[in-house]
């Protein structure tokens, strides 16, 4: 189709998430004047995701709780809210400016745009996948559809040992069903901490009861009728020839980027849409920022050339904010060191810093009080840390890569001495 | 009864809102557009941004604080007080008249 004519204005911010809500309420602290537009797909208000596997599901937060900004924040600072519009298609000019069209039919104009399109739950192949009882669990819809089978079920299988697995299956034991976990891989959480931590958690989730199976295979699940005709789930079958029944299974299996919008532009893409250090785009123009955005390592002293493509909350934040600088025509650093953090049952992990190419590890471990933590080392210098139930280690991990100083490994690994001491 | 909470910035400037019970005074500052409390991780105890001054006759109203705030609170970006909290924590009860004061920053 044919660009428009006339002469667009504004910003047109497509994802109405944690990146696409900070993108706006950035630009507005920053002065930002012309119009915004946030759109998203989903119907419901900008919300916030991560309770969704905890404190909503166990039913501690309500709705309400979820919500990132109420209507008159948004009416004040002018900021248009659009939901339920999902955008199929995007003609854009030269000059950055365009038209998105959405499936509806609906066309919206713009003259800057911003891509925070996020990414979604990737879908697993297996014989009796798309059976009533199988979901997944990324956005407030799946939630929904998990929370109201949760009351009839006795069983749950929950496929994925990573982060959205392993708290999904805390909260479901806590509220008194049966879960397996079935992690195909040889040990949890595989992409996002070591192996040290992984076998922490796998041994603690273990003592507190949880049923893991690492290296599992999945023959098929296994259906039954429903009294209106359909077909539920009622096992899982394991190649081993094990049966589980399950009313449930949750699948969580890593996501996948949204890059289809930007593939459509003609903008690079490779594992999420590839921008520079000020999230732009390769039109330089369009920004691009979040889980779907594929940018440079951020961490300073990084090896240069790295790039990485981050899912976290944290990044979506202080990407959203070197995105706003960009609309602004200023070039400012991303600030802060990367960190993230997953609550399952009474473990509380805390992740500071990327682990990427480290060399050495020091594990430090308080049995007593329950505290666990691996500082890992890339060239005698630390870059990150895993820490359970350890906020002060945490802590002084961020802020000493943060402040560019080190925590000499061969003193770390002492639970007594705290960490803050050694930071130089 | 009015529920309120007074926010006073780094600056001195003050900022008063309507709570509602139940809801904390990070989630209060946050949907309002309060600057000065940011709470990336949405209230899970894991951040520590949204460190608090608690106006002294106000600290009795608030629940005591559990072990895992006070480690927190030893890792906010502006150094901790004796009237310290993490705003995430603090639930507001019907009719609470609060006043809490926001660090210059909170990362």
């Amino acid at each position: 189709m044919a660009a428009s004519t006339s002469q667009p204005t504004g910003l047109l911010i497509i994802g109405a998430s944690q990146s696409g809500v900070q993108l706006a309420v950035s630009l507005r602290a920053l002065g930002f004047e012309e119009p915004i537009t946030l759109l998203g797909e989903e119907n419901h208000r900008p919300y916030q995701r991560p309770a969704l596997s905890k404190e909503w599901l166990q039913g501690e937060v309500g709705n309400e709780s979820l919500i990132f900004r109420s209507n008159e924040y948004w009416a004040e600072h002018h900021v248009t809210l659009v939901k339920g519009e999902r955008i199929l298609r995007i003609a854009n000019n030269r000059d950055g400016s365009g038209v998105a069209v959405a499936e509806s039919g609906a066309e919206f104009p713009f003259k800057r745009l911003a891509l925070t399109v996020g990414a979604r739950a990737r879908k697993l192949a297996v014989d009796g996948a798309d059976l009533t009882g199988v979901v997944y669990l990324r956005n407030a819809d799946d939630a929904l559809a998990l929370k109201a089978l949760v009351g009839d079920a006795t069983d749950v299988v929950v496929i994925g040992g990573g982060f959205i697995g392993l708290e999904a299956a805390s909260s479901l034991k806590k509220m008194g069903k049966n879960v397996v976990v079935l992690e195909h891989g040889p040990r949890l959480v595989g992409r996002a901490v070591g192996e040290e931590t992984a076998d922490y958690f796998l041994e603690a989730h273990r003592a507190r009861g949880l049923d893991i199976r690492l290296d599992a295979r999945i023959s098929r699940f296994i259906p039954e009728s429903t009294p209106d005709g359909g077909k539920a789930v009622a096992a899982v079958e394991l190649a081993a020839g094990e049966v589980l029944p399950a009313q449930i299974v949750l699948v969580g299996i890593g996501v996948i980027p949204n890059t289809e919008l930007a593939e459509q532009m003609g903008l690079a893409v490779d594992n999420g849409i590839v921008v520079d250090a000020h999230a732009l785009a390769s039109d330089g123009s369009t920004v691009a920022v979040g889980d779907c955005a594929n940018m440079p390592n951020p961490v300073p002293g990084s090896p240069a050339g790295e790039r990485i493509r981050l899912e976290s909350v944290n990044n979506a934040i202080e990407h959203a904010k070197v995105a706003a600088y960009s609309l602004m025509g200023r070039r400012e650093e991303y600030a802060g060191i990367p960190w993230f953090w997953s609550n399952q049952a009474d473990l509380k992990l805390q992740i500071a810093g990327l682990s990427m190419g480290f060399d050495q590890t020091v594990v430090r471990r308080d049995d007593e009080r329950g505290k666990f933590s691996v500082l890992y080392y890339r060239g005698g210098r630390i870059i990150a840390a895993d820490c359970v139930n350890a906020p002060l280690d945490f802590m002084a991990v961020k802020n000493a890569l943060a402040k560019g100083q080190n925590i000499p490994a061969d003193a770390a690994g002492d639970p007594t001495v705290q960490l803050k001491s050694l930071a130089g | 009864m009015t529920t309120t909470v007074h926010y006073t910035d780094a600056e001195g400037t003050v900022r008063e809102i309507e709570g509602r019970p139940g809801d904390s005074v990070m989630e209060t500052a946050v949907r309002n557009g309060v600057p000065g409390i940011v709470a990336e991780c949405g209230g899970s105890l894991s951040c520590a941004t949204c460190h608090v001054f608690v106006r002294e006759d106000c600290l009795d109203k608030l629940p005591p604080m559990e072990p895992m705030e006070d480690e927190m609170l030893y890792g906010t970006a502006v150094d901790r007080e004796e009237n310290s909290r993490l705003s995430c924590q603090l639930k507001l009860t019907d009719g609470m008249d609060l006043y809490v004061t926001t660090p210059e920053t909170q990362v």
